[in-house]
C-alpha cells in the first residue's frame, strides 16, 4: 500500500471539508473490508483516508416503528442482526446483513460501505432496494436524499461527488401484512460471492391472499444492482398464487442483463433470477403473513 | 508525507504504546512492529482468518484493520491466551484433540473459537462451523478442529 494520511474527524463538517479539500484523493474508512483490499492491491489509490467511525451520526442506529430505520453509514453488520427490534421488523436485511463475508468481516463491514462500493454482487443492497431505501447524503454543498436503486452508476463507482458522504440508510416502517427476503447463490455454503442475488419484499392485503405491491432487486446480473421495477409492479392487485409469481420472476428475467464469467454463465444466472425470484417472493408473503 | 502516528491501545490486557504509519494494518503492527508473531498472514485480503484477533471482544482480520484504528480500544491475540498456569482451555482441547498439522491457521482458529465460547459455550456443531467459516484450513480437514472446540466448549462451561 502507498503512503496515506489518515484523519480522525468528530463532525461531519469537519469530515466533509477533508474529503473536499483532497477531491478524489480521499475516502472514507467504515470497516475498511473493500477498500483496504483495494488500496493494498492497486485498484485504487488516495492520499487520505477519512474515518467514518468517530462520526456520530455515523455510528447512529435507530428503529422505531414511527420513523423506521436509520443505519449509519459505519455500522457494523453484527451490530444489526444483534438488535431483536430490528430483526423481527426487517428480516429481510437480515438476511444479507448476516450472510456478507464471514464473521471477522461481519464484525467490520458496514451496509454503508456495502452500498458505497458499489458492486454489482454487494449483499445488502438489493434488500436495500426492495424495503425502500433512502440514502441520506451530506456535502460541502448541503445535504441531499438519494433513492438506493439511483445510487450506485456503475461497478464500483456511485453517486457522491467529491466532498460528498454517506451519512446513513434510512428505511421506512414496514406496513401492515409486509415482508421481504434476500437469497443468493453460491456453489458453497459460506463467504462467497453471488452468482445471483435476489431481494423482494411485499405487502399483501388482510386477507394474506392478494398483493398489495411488491418491489424486486437483484445482484450480479448487471454492471450495478438492479430494481426491478416492472416485476415488482405486475404484483400489484394480484392474487398470490404461484402462476403470478412465475410471471414476475419472467419479468425479473427480463430485467437482468447479466455477463459470463468465472462465476457463473448467463444461461445460469437467468435461470438462478427466476429461482430464487420465486423462492424470495414465497418467503415474503410467508413473513407478510406472519409465518 | 506524513510521519508515524503515535498509538495507545491495549493489547492482551497491558497497555501498549507504538508509533506506526497510516497504511500499516494491526496485523503488521503486531507482527513487525510488536514482535507478536503469534498472529499469522495469510491471504492478507480477508479470506483466510489466520489473522484473526479479538477487537474490543469481537474477532476481526488483523490484515483489514490499520493499525491507527485501534487507538484507544482492547485486542486480544493469540499471546493472551496462555496463562501462568498453562495454557487456555481451547488451546488445550486443539492439542488434545489432534486439531492442527501444519499450525498455521491455528492461531486464527483458537482466537476466532474463544470468540465464539466466551459469549457461547454450548454453541453446537452447526453453529461452530458456521462461526469459523471465515477460517480457512489446509491440512485438517476441519473435523478434529470442529471437535476440539466443541470439547473446549464443555470444559469452558
Amino acid at each position: 500500500m502507498d503512503w496515506i494520511d489518515f484523519a480522525t474527524p468528530k463532525t461531519i463538517s469537519e469530515a466533509v471539508e477533508l474529503l473536499a479539500s483532497k477531491g478524489d484523493r480521499a475516502r472514507l474508512i467504515a470497516g475498511g473490508t473493500d477498500l483496504l483490499v483495494q488500496l493494498r492491491g492497486g485498484r485504487r489509490s488516495v492520499d487520505l483516508v477519512v474515518d467514518a467511525k468517530q462520526i456520530p451520526e455515523l455510528n447512529e442506529m435507530s428503529y422505531s416503528p414511527q420513523n423506521g430505520l436509520v443505519i449509519g453509514a459505519a455500522v457494523p453488520c453484527y451490530l444489526i442482526y444483534a438488535d431483536n427490534a430490528i430483526a423481527e421488523a426487517y428480516p429481510g436485511l437480515i438476511d444479507a446483513a448476516s450472510l456478507i463475508g464471514g464473521i471477522q468481516i461481519q464484525g467490520r463491514a458496514s451496509l454503508g460501505g456495502n452500498l458505497c462500493n458499489a458492486a454489482p454482487s454487494g449483499d445488502s443492497i438489493p434488500p436495500i432496494i426492495a424495503l425502500g431505501g433512502v440514502a441520506h447524503i451530506a456535502g460541502s454543498n448541503g445535504s441531499r436524499q438519494v433513492a438506493a436503486e439511483d445510487f450506485c452508476t456503475g461497478p464500483g463507482r456511485n453517486v457522491l461527488q467529491d466532498g460528498e458522504m454517506l451519512v446513513s440508510i434510512n428505511i421506512p416502517v414496514p406496513v401492515a401484512h409486509s415482508g421481504a427476503s434476500y437469497l443468493r447463490f453460491i456453489p458453497r455454503n459460506e463467504m462467497d460471492i453471488a452468482v445471483v442475488g435476489v431481494g423482494t419484499s411485499v405487502v399483501l392485503d388482510e386477507s394474506g391472499q392478494n398483493f398489495v405491491s411488491a418491489r424486486i432487486s437483484l445482484a450480479s446480473v448487471a454492471p450495478i444492482p438492479v430494481f426491478a421495477k416492472e416485476a415488482g409492479d405486475s404484483l400489484a392487485g394480484k392474487p398470490v398464487s404461484e402462476a403470478t409469481i412465475q410471471e414476475a420472476s419472467e419479468k425479473a428475467i427480463a430485467a437482468a442483463t447479466p455477463i459470463s464469467d468465472m462465476r457463473g454463465t448467463i444461461r445460469q444466472r437467468n435461470h438462478l433470477v427466476g429461482v430464487l425470484t420465486r423462492r424470495t417472493l414465497n418467503i415474503a408473503v410467508e413473513r407478510a403473513r406472519g409465518g | 508525507m506524513p510521519g508515524p502516528t503515535h498509538v495507545q491501545a491495549t493489547i492482551n490486557g497491558e497497555e501498549v504504546n507504538f508509533l506506526c504509519e497510516p497504511r500499516q494494518s494491526l496485523l503488521e503492527v503486531l507482527r513487525d512492529v510488536l514482535g507478536m508473531t503469534g498472529t499469522k498472514e495469510g491471504c492478507n485480503d480477508g479470506n483466510c482468518g489466520a489473522c484473526t484477533v479479538l477487537f474490543d471482544g469481537r474477532i476481526i482480520d488483523s490484515c483489514l484493520v490499520l493499525g491507527v484504528e485501534i487507538q484507544g480500544r482492547e485486542v486480544t491475540t493469540i499471546e493472551g491466551l496462555a496463562t501462568a498456569d498453562g495454557l487456555h482451555p481451547i488451546q488445550q482441547a486443539f492439542l488434545e484433540n489432534a486439531a492442527l498439522q501444519c499450525g498455521i491457521c491455528t492461531p486464527g482458529f483458537i482466537v476466532a473459537a474463544k470468540g465464539l465460547l466466551d459469549e457461547e459455550p454450548d454453541a453446537d456443531e452447526g453453529r461452530i462451523r458456521h462461526w469459523l467459516a471465515g477460517n480457512l484450513c489446509r491440512c485438517t480437514g476441519y473435523d478434529k478442529i470442529v471437535r476440539a472446540v466443541l470439547d473446549a466448549g464443555e470444559k469452558m462451561k
